[in-house]
């Protein structure tokens, strides 16, 4: 007897929702980070769980093609978070409100 | 089998988020993610997808933690101090976060009441041979246009992460105001 896909599902919608929450909560650069990637996460669960249930390889083939963007993000998102702090000494996202330097 | 070690990596997927909204220090943050994306790569063994699991662990759990606690040791963080001028922004992440689980356990009542379809069991469709023949068939352009997607990356988080180094500009004519001054003195 297998979990149904609903229970999966509900999985992936609680996880959505602690990331969503927690990117309000965080005032850190890197701790909003997180729970985006967690976020993403939650997503490629669906993508798993409709493709078992379809069983189609398209799902879990955009599962990889989230994972390589993910990749991409963390990269350039990080350079922009050293850059950050080489100006302000910080990355508080409130500091973050100018733009101007 | 499959039930109780879902629920088992479902609870500790759950409970590591938790945690990694919960703390404020931005590596306990960190370690809490490897521990949501490992007992997710657990639960994608249980759906019958060693690949993704696999790449799971290797691109998630590894590369891309280990960047993000490599820049945490970099940066030498304070902890996260709680919020001096944005407060109403909890009210908004409760309400937000309320509202976002009422529509997950309406989509999970809603799947309930579907009329069962019998799960096509193909247990061939994980493999890594079905994925890689997708991959190479008919998704070739989009595989290609990641790939082009992380050569700009990388490209341009060495641009964004580079110490930018200008000649001062007064430097500059000082120097070449003492050369002047020099090949005066020769000319004399």
């Amino acid at each position: 007897m297998e979990p149904s896909l609903a229970t999966y599902l509900a999985l992936s919608g609680i996880l959505f929702t602690i990331g969503t929450v927690g990117v309000i909560f965080k005032r850190n650069a890197l701790g909003m980070f997180m729970c985006i990637e967690l976020m993403l996460n939650a997503v490629n669960l669906t993508f798993v769980a409709f493709s078992r249930y379809y069983a189609d390889v398209t799902g879990q083939l955009f599962v990889f093609m989230v994972m390589s963007v993910a990749a991409a993000e963390a990269a350039v998102g990080l350079g922009i978070i050293i850059a950050f702090f080489r100006n302000r000494e910080s990355i508080d996202v409130d500091d973050a409100s100018i733009l101007k330097n | 089998m499959t039930t109780a070690l879902f629920f088992l990596f479902a609870g500790l997927a759950i409970a590591s988020a938790i945690s990694l909204v919960y703390h404020k220090n931005p590596l306990y943050s960190a370690i809490s993610l490897v521990g949501v994306l490992i007992s997710l790569a657990c639960i994608y063994v249980t759906l019958a997808a060693p690949f993704i699991a696999a790449v799971q662990i290797l691109i998630y759990a590894g590369a891309i933690m280990v960047l993000v606690v490599f820049v945490i040791m970099l940066l030498n963080l304070d902890e996260d101090k709680p919020f001096n001028r944005l407060r109403y922004l909890y009210l908004v992440g409760g309400i937000l976060g309320v509202v976002l689980l009422a529509q997950t356990f309406f989509i999970f009542y809603a799947v309930m009441r579907a009329p069962k379809q019998a799960v096509n069991v193909d247990e061939t469709v994980g493999r890594t041979l079905s994925i890689g023949s997708a991959m190479f068939t008919e998704y070739l352009l989009p595989v290609e246009i990641v790939g082009i997607l992380l050569l700009m990356a990388i490209v341009g988080s060495v641009i964004l992460a580079r110490r930018f180094q200008q000649p001062k500009l007064e430097l500059i004519v000082d120097n070449e105001m003492e050369k002047r001054n020099e090949n005066d003195k020769a000319m004399i």
